[in-house]
This record gives C-alpha cells, structure tokens and sequence, in this order.
C-alpha cells in the first residue's frame, strides 16, 4: 500500500517537474529574447553615442578652430604689447 | 485480413469441406511474431538513434539550421586627458557571401558586381576559386547606408556583418601617439598597440537558428557574453599636443629642416602631455602614407644630445664638489687639442665661469670640467640620467639611447661626451632628463596613462638641481644662447644644442639643431625637448637657438596659458610693459605706469581697442 502511494507521489512529481522544465525553458528563451532585443537596443544608442562624439571631434578639431577663428571671425592672438599686467 | 476471416468462418461454418487442414494458430503466431519482430526493431532502432547514439543526427540536424555565430563587440575608446575623443571606433558592414549559393545564381553575378563596385569577371573569377566554401568577404567595411542599398536587392547568398572601424579626429597631429589598428582591429603601432589588449573587447558568442538564406529566425542562447573593450585616457592634451604640432610644422616650413620631434612632459607626474614628430601622416589613411612617416622618432630615433649635455656634465662636476658655481674655469684660446681634432668654441670666450659655461655654451668649459673627474664616476652619473636605458614608457619600440660604457673609452671620449658628442639619446629622453632637474633631482619615468605615477628615482642632491635650474635660466636671458625661447612673464631655464649628424664615420656638414629646456622656474611644471633635424643653414641657421627656441618658446607659452600656469617673473613683464609705455607717450610715461595699477580697466580697453 505504502509502496503504491509513493509511486504515485513519484509520478506526480516527474510530471510536476517536467512541466517546470518546459516552463522553465520556455521562460529562459523570453527572457534571452529580451535581452537580445535590449542589447541591441544597448548597441545602436551606444554606436550612436560615438557616432555624435565623432562627429563632435570632427567639428572641434584645433586645427579648424584655429582657422575659423582666424578667417570668419577675424580673431587673434594678442601680442604681448595688447596684454596689460596688472599688479595686485 | 478478408480471406483469413473467411477461413475462419469456413472452419467453424463448415467443417467437413474437404480441403487440407493447415495449422491456424501457428501461422497465426508466425504472422504476430513477425510483426512483433519488425516493430521490436524499430523500437529499437529508434531507441538506438533517440537514447543511445543520438549524438549524429543531432548533429546533422542542428547543423542544418543552429549556428554560434559571433557578437562583435567594439575597441574602447581613446581619449585626452579632458576626455576629448581620440580615437573612436564606429561600426561599419562588411558584405559577405556564400559561393556555393551565388554561383547557382550566375544571373544574378553581375547586378551584384555593380553594386559592389567591382569589375564582374573579377567577382567570377574570387566566386569560381572559393566555390567549395561557405564564405568568402565580398567588401569589406563600408559605410552601412550603402551595406543596405546592396543587400536591398536580395541576391540569395549575400550578407552583412558589422565589424568596427577606428577614427582617428586628431588626424596628424597625433598620429605617431596613437598608432593605428589593422584591417581586424588589433593595434598595430603606438599606444593602439601597446594597450591592445586593455583596448581590445572580448567578441562573445551566441547560439542562433538561421534559415536557408542565412537570415537570422531566432536567438537560442547566449554562449558568452561580448565584453567590450575598455576606454583609455591619456596623458596627451589635446589643445598643447596641437600646438605643438602646429609649432614643429611652422619651424620645419620655415627652415626647409627634413624631421623634427618635440615631447613636453608634465614635470611633477612624468606624464607626456604632448608629443609630435614631423614628417607625419594621416591615420585614417595610412594606405597611402609612406613607411618612414609611421615611427614616432621622438621615442625611437636617436640624436647626439649636443650641448644639451652640458647641464649633466656640470651638474656632475657640482656633484662630485671639484667644482662651484662660480668656479673659473680658463677656456682661453676657445680651443682644446681632442686626440686628432680639437674641441672647439663658437668664439675665445676667455675665463668663464662654471655659470658662464653654460651662459656662453663653451664645449672647452665643459670638457676641462669632465675632465677633472675619474672616467668611472662621470660614466655612472651619467647613467643615472637614463642614458643608454629606456624610459620605461612603455611605448613600442622605445630606443634605449647609446652610452658607451668606459672599458670601450679610448683616449678623449669622455671630453667629447661632456658636451654631448660621442652618445646619443632620444628626444623623450632629453626632456626625461631636464625634467629631472627641475624636479629636484627626482627621475621619473614617463608614462602615457593619465594618473599612473611611476616611482621617482633620487639621480641628484636637490640642492645641485637647483644651482643647475639658476644656470640655465641666464641662457635665455640676454646674453645667453637662447634668448628666443625666453618667455615673458616666467623664469625659463633651458640649453640648446647643435650636434653634426654623424654619417661613414664621421661628422657631415648636416646639423641637427636641439633646445631642452623647463618653464616656470620657481615651481616647473612643464619640461620640453625640441629636436629639429637637418635645418637648411642658409635660412635660420643651423643652432639651437634659432632654429629649435622659438618653437619652445610658441608652444610653452600657450601651454602655461592653457594650463592656467600662474607668472613667476612678473617684474620683467611690469618692467617690459612700462618701457612700452614710455616708448608710446614719453612725456607721461611715469604717470601712465602709476596710473595703471589703479585703473587697470581703462588700460586694458584701451589695449583691446588698438
């Protein structure tokens, strides 16, 4: 008697646990999906980031700076007889 | 079935119809063990393939249709101390194809030629030596809005793949310093090289089920994680490292000189916080650059340091007490005897005195003073200044310097050494050494990384680096050999130096022009070496402080505005600007030098205006 009872605990038990493998299984591949979709989500902001930084470089390159400032705004540099010192 | 059920109703109906007997139940049982046999085996079979050896099939079938495939992951990025982008990587598509599936297509071949931009019999001919492969890069890393135009015309076949691309926004100006990766992103020179591994990502891995086409159906699972590659931040700023370029370009176009290099280095830390050599070329191009362009000579190639020495020469001297600084030294008639040759001055400077030796840079001055010490003791403090040993930067391909070690001595060696012939020393280890003297003796190695300090090294007695330091500051004050690279407003103390390139033997008529040199005085914080190579001496002449001493004096002088370095000679300048004043309105010149410590305002509109 015992033994059929125990048996019967066992089977359920295989059953119960199978089908917390399938859910398990089908729970981790959701989850992986997700992630996949967020790290490239994660990607494409990130090579956007460097793109912009990039581009940001390009633009405030020295020697451009220089130029521009030189030419379109007509800037310079002061010679030392434009700077006063002033004492304390 | 029917016949059997007949024989089975004939039996029974009529059991007198007078046919052979047969043995029912045998064929009965032979027929049920048969197929019991037959599906027996194919239980287990199945069995067999399912439990037991189902490794195969498995196999076969995954194959078919699962597939690790890589993540690519990008190289961290490269950044100024001000964390300004250096070097970046942006993604780019490579277009890849499978030959076995292009070539069932042959229609097709053309069209895809054309898109490729490449002739169609070449494509044929890569497609037709590949066909028993899966695989082969059609065009590697291009820009993605074209990888989808070419993919947009569905050729079976054909895929993409993102890789990762270095941009280098410095172009030129730092392209020794940086280095430059391969066609698949490893560093090949530079600190792309030297920190590869830092920079370097670690690609990950990951089980996906494609299609026939090789499309993506479905991510399975992940089999490693991508690790991207770390950022770095350098020493480097952005703003003097240009500079710098900018100055050493300037000085080349303007003395027709064929390479030039300079370092700067920060003096309380070791840091490089600039470094260009010229000629140089574009990283983002470097294809089309030529080979001699790509060393960053200010590391790897080695120059006598000429007259740059002699602060090293008397320092031992100081050091070893044969000598003071106000020591007389007779250098009278402005030549020495030098086995086969002479040493010789500029000009007879006379009695000089151990000050006066580096004012004037009289080579007879400093070789009396090498001299009087013991080859042994001069050849070890030497030493110690680095020369002959690498940095220890850390850079790829840091040349060590040349410094022959007393035993190969013969006769004069050490004279001639005593005013920098006779051992040779890079550019980064010039300024290495001035920065030494100015940091109160410590030698510190230089490093690249922002925030790495590496232990300091006590070569000499404070006290003697500082008698030094108030020795070279009178050679850029009038009088001295430099009164180019001086600066208004700060107490700059520095040497140049001529050196004849050696060539066969001997020395050419090509110079080699150097001025070394640390700014401010009262609390250094920036130690420089400029070298410039082969000036022509018919437009700037050939010495040290005219061809290499405005350079310093440009780039210096923006670094201690950049760096918001506090004036520590604010004498001369009131003294220099009052003059000015006089100069332009001499009757009130007083008045209007008084006037303006309490209107400074006025002044300072009134400069701005003009």
């Amino acid at each position: 008697m015992s033994a059929r009872v125990l048996l019967m605990v066992l089977v359920a038990a295989n059953v119960l646990s199978a089908i917390a493998v399938v859910f398990a299984r089908h729970e981790h591949r959701q989850s992986f999906i997700a992630l996949t979709r967020l790290e490239r989500a994660r990607d494409e902001l990130n090579i956007e980031f460097g793109r912009l930084q990039l581009e940001q470089a390009t633009w405030a390159e020295s020697n451009r700076i220089d130029q521009v400032a030189r030419t379109r705004l007509g800037m310079k540099f002061p010679e030392t007889s434009d700077i006063v010192v002033v004492q304390p | 079935m029917i016949g059997r059920a007949t024989g089975k109703a004939g039996k029974s109906g009529k059991p007198s119809r007078g046919r052979a007997q047969f043995n029912l139940r045998g064929r009965l049982g032979l027929v049920v063990g048969t197929l019991g046999l037959c599906s027996l085996a194919l239980v287990g079979r199945a069995v067999d393939l399912q439990l037991i050896d189902n490794d195969f099939y498995r196999q076969q079938g995954d194959a078919r249709f699962l597939r690790e495939i890589p993540i690519p992951t990008s190289r961290g990025m490269i950044t100024d101390r001000n964390g300004e982008p250096l070097a970046v990587s942006s993604p780019v598509e490579s277009i890849w194809g499978n030959p076995q599936e292009l070539l069932k297509n042959p229609g097709r071949l053309p069209e895809l030629a054309k898109a490729l931009g490449i002739p169609a019999e070449q494509l044929t001919r890569k497609l037709g030596q590949r066909s028993d492969k899966e695989f082969v890069y059609l065009k590697r890393r291009i820009n993605p809005d074209e990888a989808k135009a070419i993919l947009a015309r569905d050729i079976p076949g054909v895929a993409s793949q993102r890789e990762f691309r270095r941009f280098y926004p410095q172009g030129e100006a730092l392209a020794h310093v940086l280095g430059f990766t391969n066609i698949d992103d490893r560093g090949q020179e530079g600190v792309e090289l030297a920190f590869d591994d830092w920079l370097r990502g670690k690609p990950g891995a990951k089980k996906v089920i494609r299609d026939r086409r090789g499309r993506i159906v479905e991510n399975v699972d992940l089999v490693r994680a991508a690790e991207p590659g770390r950022d770095l931040t350098l020493s480097i700023d952005r703003r003097i490292q240009y500079l710098t370029y900018r100055e050493l370009k300037r000085a080349l176009l303007e003395t027709g000189a064929s390479s030039a290099s300079a370092v700067v280095l920060d003096i309380a830390t070791g840091e490089v916080l600039a470094m260009a050599n010229l000629p140089s070329y574009n990283p983002n191009a470097v294809d089309g650059s030529h080979r001699d362009a790509h060393r960053n000579r200010a590391v790897t190639d080695v120059v006598e340091p000429g007259s740059t020495m002699k602060p090293v020469t008397i320092a031992a001297g100081l050091a070893a007490g044969v000598v003071t600084p106000d020591t007389l030294i007779n250098t009278n008639p402005g030549w020495m005897p030098n086995g086969r040759y002479r040493t010789t001055d500029t000009h007879n400077h006379g009695v000089l005195t151990v000050t006066g030796v580096i004012t004037k840079s009289s080579n007879v001055g400093a070789a009396k003073i090498a001299n009087m010490l013991p080859d042994r003791q001069f050849y070890e403090f030497v030493h110690r200044f680095g020369y002959g040993s690498a940095p220890g930067s850390g850079f790829p391909g840091e040349s060590a310097g040349v410094l022959p070690p007393p035993d190969s001595w013969y006769g004069t060696t050490k004279q001639t050494m005593a005013y920098g012939y006779g051992l040779s020393a890079t550019p980064l280890q010039i300024a290495e050494v001035y920065a030494a003297l100015a940091n109160d003796g410590r030698m510190l190695a230089p490093t690249f990384v922002k925030g790495q300090r590496n232990e300091p090294r006590q070569v000499l007695d404070p006290a003697i680096a500082h008698e030094v330091m108030k020795m070279m500051q009178t050679v850029t004050e009038p009088g001295g050999t430099a009164t180019t690279a001086a600066i208004l407003g700060y107490h700059v103390a520095g040497k140049t130096g001529t050196a004849r390139m050696a060539s066969g033997g001997s020395y050419s008529r090509r110079y080699v022009s150097l001025f070394a040199g640390v700014v401010p005085v009262d609390n250094p914080r920036f130690s420089m070496a400029v070298v410039v190579s082969e000036p022509d001496p018919s437009r700037r002449g050939y010495y040290g402080g005219s061809v290499s001493g405005p350079v310093f004096h440009n780039v210096m002088q923006g670094a201690l505005r950049l760096m918001d370095v506090p004036p520590d000679d604010i004498e001369t300048w009131l003294a220099a600007q009052a003059k000015e004043e006089a100069k332009r309105k001499p009757p009130v010149a007083i008045a209007a030098a008084q006037a303006q410590a309490q209107a400074p305002s006025q002044v300072a509109v009134q400069g701005a205006v003009r």
